[in-house]
């Protein structure tokens, strides 16, 4: 069996590597107003149109779905054939009857 | 150069028999040679019809090649080579044979130049595909494979006619530019568009794919779905319809794929929104977008294949492919975590990845030919994607909380296949002149300026930002065992729930109408067998000298009276 520690298993890796996110998220906000950008629609030169769309749609995205979760979803066994089962169970036993008889 | 006028699709057909022939190592050897003799031979091939024939007046040409056949044609014999190796574990016969059927068929529908070798192929593909289905044996995936027969057969059905409603517009079943006109295009556009997942149309897809075997799923992934995109880039390009579609497809999967538990199925519904930036380059139609439409194809066989690759070995080791039945594995599976972490970050486009370099073509598409809602909507799903696959999948497989589930990397041949996938995709993604030197139209195109880069690492990284901020704040929907509906609703629960009781009720009233019959028919019994029956009034029997008595009886009144007439 394993008993190492894992990466993950430290708290403080989790930590590390969430913080790594922001830094790089708040550095290629920054590069927006170092870097000049071609852009061919209007929208792409609003500051930060990018990140804020990627955040904001995310977001909606996620929020949107978990609000679809309360009626799309239905129990694992949803689809499964219940009915049939229970016919070929009834005909088994009618069969067994039958034979008793 | 030799046997030039052989189909790419005949050393796969013959393969199939040959292994149905062999054992062992023999056929493994067999398994591979094919499509690696079978890809350079068709790199020798030059463009040009090498085989044509007439059936009944109508020229066929059974074996054409072209610029845009070749980058198909190249790519499926890539990812069949790839997906033989990952599945050469498996001891199953009835798969390995419909398998190498399935990726020839695929083959000859892609170098089809009529509409009748396309729809002959386009059927094979649907026969030999449900076997991968039905191999893994289970009542749900027989059910599964069932429903994909018939909704692949109508596919197929609506294709021969609009074959038929063309031959008699065009005079020619010569498979070009088709078009919206007449009622052949639609028939046409209708038949590709169901095997190319469109809205309403897709839910075979989401429905069998999950149900198939590890490495079915494999092979599935790559040949159906690309081959309907050819088609639809062969004969409706430029068709603004499509835009639309497509980036109807773009989004809605992915809703879906949020919130689905089956991480197979989760790859499924990504790979439709994959599908729905190919129709949009395809609906466009300008070079820049049939080669975006062409190079997301073959970008999206190799990552889709991988990820599909990486869950299957999840699959095969630890039986479940369950977000909520998984987690930690990247402590018992490292390579197949960092293959998969390759195929994610392939799929969400980042920059030196594979998906970078073909979807940046499409989306720069789009915009010059001003379709603005349309371009949002597809950076809406390009920034979604990191979601639904590029984090959800590895992280809710290997990361997140630990299941327990303790396990075995996977085997030797899968892990060697998703290593030539995952460096396949680094390798577009870092060098795409590779990939752009085979595209249909010659561009000069560069997807690495300072402008694409930076606006496509801050869409995705303030995405991950998001599933960051969503998980830690408790709002990320969690993993529940459940199913969710989708269109296949309509003819597993809808359509059944309408005919069952109609079906019971015709069978009630048939039962009341002929117990009302039955009835009357039991009176009329009654009162026959009552009077003629054998204690009935006329039918009892009496002694011939009764009547005799009765006789005398009549004949001395007759007499009496004639007496007392006569006086």
């Amino acid at each position: 069996m394993d008993n190492n520690k894992h990466i993950f298993d430290n708290p403080k890796n989790i930590k590390r590597v969430i913080h790594l996110l922001y830094i790089c998220c708040a550095v290629l906000f920054a590069l927006d107003f170092v870097i000049h950008r071609h852009t061919v629609h209007p929208w792409e030169n609003l500051w930060g149109f990018y990140a804020i769309f990627g955040f904001v749609g995310c977001v909606a995205l996620v929020l949107i779905a978990k609000w679809m979760r309360t009626f799309l979803m239905r129990p694992e066994d949803y689809y499964d054939p219940e009915e049939p089962l229970a016919d070929k169970k009834t005909v088994n036993e009618k069969g067994v009857d039958n034979v008793g008889h | 150069m030799w046997a030039i006028e052989l189909p790419p699709f005949v050393p796969f057909f013959i393969g199939a028999l040959l292994i149905l022939v062999s054992r062992g190592f023999l056929r493994a050897a067999i398994m591979l040679a094919v499509p690696v003799l079978g890809c350079i031979h068709l790199w020798m091939v030059p463009e040009g019809i090498h085989w044509q024939t007439e059936f009944l007046g109508y020229q066929l040409l059974p074996y054409r090649v072209d610029r845009l056949s070749l980058v198909f044609g190249y790519i499926f014999h890539i990812a069949a080579f790839i997906s033989v190796i990952y599945s050469l574990h498996v001891k199953d016969t009835l798969q390995q044979v419909m398998s190498m059927l399935y990726a020839g068929s695929a083959l000859g529908a892609v170098f089809a130049g009529d509409l009748l070798t396309l729809f002959i192929f386009w059927e094979l593909l649907t026969l030999s595909s449900v076997f991968l289905i039905w191999a893994s044996r289970t009542e749900k995936a027989y059910q599964a494979g069932l429903r994909y027969l018939v909704i692949q057969v109508l596919s197929g059905v609506i294709l021969l006619a609009g074959a038929i409603f063309y031959a008699q517009q065009q005079g020619s079943l010569q498979f070009e530019f088709i078009g919206l006109e007449g009622v052949a295009g639609w028939l046409i556009l209708i038949a590709f568009g169901i095997k190319c997942a469109f809205p309403f149309m897709h839910s075979w897809l989401i429905d069998g794919y999950p149900e198939a075997t590890p490495t079915g799923t494999v092979f599935l992934s790559v040949f159906t779905t690309k081959v309907a995109v050819y088609a639809l880039a062969r004969g409706f390009p430029g068709t603004e319809f499509l835009v639309y579609i497509g980036a109807t497809m773009t989004c809605f999967p992915i809703f879906f794929a949020i919130i689905e538990n089956d991480l197979r199925r989760v790859l499924s519904y990504s790979l439709v929104s994959q599908l729905g930036f190919m129709v949009v380059g395809v609906g466009i139609g300008t070079s820049l977008a049939i080669n975006g439409a062409a190079a997301h194809a073959v970008t999206h066989i190799l990552y889709k294949a991988l990820l599909f690759m990486t869950m299957g070995a999840v699959l095969y080791r630890t039986g479940s492919a369950k977000g909520s039945e998984l987690g930690g594995l990247y402590k018992s599976m490292p390579w197949t975590t960092g293959f998969c972490i390759v195929g994610a970050a392939s799929i969400s486009a980042f920059p030196l990845f594979s998906g970078f370099v073909s979807k940046s073509m499409i989306l720069i598409a789009v915009l010059s030919e001003g379709y603005d809602w349309v371009w949002v909507m597809l950076i809406f799903a390009s920034a979604g994607v990191l979601h639904y696959t590029g984090i959800k999948i590895p992280y809710f497989a290997f990361f997140a909380h630990d299941s327990g589930i303790r396990t075995t990397e996977a085997p030797t041949n899968m892990l060697i296949a998703m290593g030539i996938s995952a460096f396949l995709c680094v390798m577009l993604g870092v060098y795409p002149q590779v990939l752009y030197r085979l595209l249909p139209y010659d561009i000069g195109y560069n997807p690495y300026d300072a402008t694409h880069v930076l606006a496509q690492m801050q869409l995705l990284f303030f995405s991950a930002l998001a599933f960051a901020w969503l998980n830690l704040r408790g709002m990320y929907p969690p993993k529940l065992k459940s199913v969710n509906l989708d269109v296949d609703w309509f003819y597993r629960r809808l359509l059944p729930g309408i005919i069952k009781p109609c079906y019971a009720m015709i069978l009630k009233t048939d039962a009341s109408v002929r117990s009302y019959f039955m009835k009357w028919f039991r009176q009329f019994l009654f009162y026959i067998s009552h009077h003629h029956g054998p204690e009935g009034l006329l039918s009892r029997t009496r002694p011939t000298g009764n009547t005799v008595m009765w006789i005398t009886i009549l004949l001395s009144c007759y007499m009496a009276f004639s007496f007392i007439y006569s006086k």
